[in-house]
């Protein structure tokens, strides 16, 4: 087989592995606005203060430690113990969840009934809010997250392929974080659906996102549900935090991955999961291809703007998104 | 009753503002945001050098300085608002850390009168002295920095790089761009293959150029990187296992968190540098006595000898020693910002100086001059070992292209100078 032609079927393997990575940040975005009608712009920086807060934990790190030590001319950095990986995810996990408990008692419990814009706002403000305190907490050097997550291209899949094209080919280049992250992806959307086909819980935050006065009329408590998808989307900016975090270590920069989720979701709908890993898939192909065959004779770097040239290419022909509910207003 | 109202009020605004014998360094520095992981170590050693100098000589001269620490985020806008609101505090030097900040103050410093001092940053043909009277960026710019790496790869094949191929992995920003045009001259000097490989902010995902650079097999990678592009960049060469010595980073590519993260696959690792690193020279010694042990430090203390911590010490030592240069010139300790330019502009940095000042081979030796605002663009290159996590310094500091650097000089500072109607002099 011609190189090119195997260059481009690496580029198109590497584009679905990337737009996994969206959608793991866009699904988080999903289950908030499925279920309030909220477009929670903290959610990338619920993936930084998660990942902080691993690493955090995982290392023994004293938090606040800088206000405690001005205040009280203590010289405390660690707690000088270390904490094994799955052990500290759960512990994340917990602190997310007294995350979104904190949201609801504090923020959104006050703003129920409020227009939509209202309580963007609010997420907006939770945002900052929330990067201060993941600097205070943590301090805001880069940190090393290991997990034992597996790095590098596979040299197995770079083996068995490297017999298909010339001299200049040398396998298939797939880096073994990626498929990770698509196991991962695959483990977390299955147990999504899963949860809200069949457990209680999950059928009350479906009937929540339906319709909320007849949540309410059949005595689901709305507060509840909301602490709970808050909290599963803080879970599920921890996976997001993770996979990013081992790439790149953990630092303010994990934040802006949102950006990355924007174009997923304005393509696959803003309440639908599987529309995220579609339009993921759909984004990270289409960004890597363009990059690929275009890039070059445009100067390069087109990934970012591309993703959003794409997203609103499909809006003009399905402004609710590949899978989004369409909106009928009788009047 | 009202002359005791005015005096009253004349108190207030004596103890409200800066007590007029201060040598005023304003901090423009960035704890927080994207880029905080370099603006920390950074501004920690701009702050802790000056407190030094305040405890262990009182000051310099005999006048005490003072840091106004203003935060920028690493924005522009906030870096502008940085300087108009401290300027008027007694400023006599800025060094924002952030070539777009930089851009925005040129004109600006200019017309106050005030030095800007952009080290190994900011707009490179600024060296020209005759048409940027304001703007410093000695001991070295970022055009002998392409140089210094194009350079270090003729000693490493034996003067010929006809034939090699190199990639720029650059930061999708003025900064990034400032190497390419430096590069595209070398590359047709001594016949070496460029290809451009672009970034955008703040560049978190690069798999398409790391495959791009899989795909062409570059024999060297070189990158214009800062934040965690760095870092990134890094693990994805690590990733597709390109050589690590082959791949050599700009100095802002190559501080310890920029390696740490990718481990052990960092090893081998090079970057630029502009001044020596590690902590073992006596500066650090008084820093450690005079600074943190006394529980005045900048930070915790614990980012001494990391490099971009010694290149924030290193500025405000560059920035010390023009005050003293200016207080030697005009005979009298109190300066102001334009005798704190005639002092950078006469700066003489020498070992003996450096040696006394407990700073040994700790940079190169140079003469500020107006002609030559830059001063002698050497460069040395540093590597990474992974196991001890240390840098070493592991060439001199060498003379890069000034036949190719001046010339690129010459002609984008005349532009500068017919676009904005200035006369090249010496004044």
């Amino acid at each position: 087989m011609p190189d090119q032609f195997l260059f481009a079927v690496e580029v198109f393997i590497n584009g679905l592995m990337s737009g996994v990575l969206y959608a793991l940040v866009a699904l988080g975005f999903v289950l908030i606005y499925k279920a309030s009608g909220i477009f929670n712009y903290a959610q990338g920086v619920m993936a930084l203060f998660a990942a902080m807060t691993l690493v955090g934990i995982m290392d023994g790190q004293v938090p606040f430690s800088h206000i405690i030590n001005s205040v009280f001319g203590t010289n405390l950095h660690h707690f000088g113990w270390h904490v094994p990986a799955l052990l500290a995810i759960l512990l994340t996990a917990g602190v997310m969840v007294l995350f979104a408990w904190l949201v609801q008692r504090l923020v959104m419990r006050h703003l129920v009934g409020q227009e939509p814009i209202i309580l963007f706002m609010a997420t907006i403000g939770l945002a900052y809010f929330l990067e201060g305190v993941s600097d205070l907490m943590w301090g805001s050097e880069i940190k090393k997250l290991d997990i034992g997550l597996p790095q590098g291209g596979s040299l197995w899949i770079e083996d068995m392929t490297a017999g298909l094209g010339g001299d200049n080919f040398y396998g298939f280049f797939i880096d073994n974080l990626d498929m990770v992250a698509t196991v991962v992806a695959a483990l977390l959307v299955t147990g999504l659906v899963l949860f809200s086909q069949y457990t209680k819980q999950g059928r009350a935050m479906r009937a929540v996102a339906d319709d909320h006065q007849a949540a309410l009329s059949v005595g689901i408590s709305l507060n509840f549900i909301w602490v709970l998808v808050w909290s599963v989307a803080g879970f599920v900016a921890l996976v997001a935090g993770i996979m990013w975090g081992t790439k790149s270590g953990v630092q303010f920069s994990l934040s802006l991955i949102a950006l990355k989720a924007l174009p997923v979701l304005m393509l696959g709908g803003f309440t639908s999961i599987p529309g995220a890993i579609v339009g993921g898939l759909i984004i990270g192909v289409g960004e890597k291809m363009f990059e690929f065959a275009i890039g070059p004779m445009v100067g390069g770097a087109t990934e970012n703007w591309f993703a959003y040239v794409l997203a609103l290419l499909f809006l003009v022909f399905r402004p609710q998104g590949l899978f989004g509910e369409k909106i009928i207003e009788r009047v | 009753m009202k002359l005791k109202l005015t005096t009253l009020a004349l108190s207030a605004l004596m103890a409200a503002g800066p007590a007029m014998a201060d040598l005023v360094f304003p901090s423009l520095s960035y704890r927080t945001g994207p880029y905080a992981a370099g603006g920390i170590p950074f501004a920690d050693g701009y702050a802790d050098y000056f407190t030094l100098l305040n405890e262990r000589d009182g000051g310099i001269g005999g006048v005490m300085t003072k840091l106004i620490e203003c935060e920028t985020g690493y924005n522009t806008e906030k870096g502008v608002e940085c300087y108009e609101s401290t300027k008027g505090e007694g400023a006599l030097v800025y060094q924002p850390l952030s070539t777009g900040i930089t851009y925005q103050l040129i004109p600006k410093v200019t017309a106050d009168g005030i030095p800007l001092h952009t080290m190994g940053y900011g707009r490179t043909s600024a060296a020209n002295g005759e048409v940027f009277s304001n703007v410093f960026n000695y001991p070295a710019n970022y055009w002998n920095g392409a140089s210094g790496v194009v350079n270090y790869l003729l000693e490493l094949n034996d003067g010929d790089l006809k034939g090699k191929k190199l990639a720029l992995v650059y930061h999708n920003s003025a900064y990034g761009k400032e190497p390419i045009r430096t590069l595209e001259e070398l590359s047709a000097k001594h016949g070496f293959e460029l290809s451009l490989l672009p970034v955008d902010h703040p560049g978190q995902e690069q798999k398409s150029q790391w495959l791009q650079i899989r795909r062409e097999r570059p024999d060297y990678v070189t990158m214009w990187g800062w934040g965690v592009m760095n870092q990134v960049a890094i693990q994805e060469a690590a990733n597709i296992r390109f050589p690590m010595e082959n791949f050599i980073g700009v100095w802002w590519s190559g501080a310890e968190h920029d390696v740490m993260s990718a481990g052990d696959a960092a090893d081998g690792y090079k970057a630029l540098t502009f001044h020596n690193v590690g902590r073992d020279f006596p500066v650090f010694n008084h820093i450690q006595k005079f600074v943190v042990d006394t529980g005045k430090a900048a930070g915790a203390g614990d980012q001494i000898g990391t490099v971009l911590y010694n290149r924030g010490m290193y500025a405000a030592m560059l920035a010390a020693e023009a005050v003293k240069t200016a207080q030697a010139i005009h005979g009298t300790a109190d300066i102001d910002a334009s005798m704190m330019r005639d002092g950078m502009e006469a700066l003489e940095m020498n070992e003996a100086k450096m040696t006394d000042l407990g700073m040994p081979n700790f940079g190169p030796s140079f003469n500020v001059s107006c002609e030559n605002h830059g001063g002698p663009g050497l460069v040395g290159v540093t590597q990474w070992d992974a196991s001890s996590k240390t840098w070493s310094l592991i060439s001199d500091f060498k003379a890069t292209d000034g036949d190719v650097i001046g010339a690129l000089i010459a002609e984008d500072s005349a532009a500068y100078a017919a676009e904005n109607k200035i006369a090249p002099s010496c004044k």
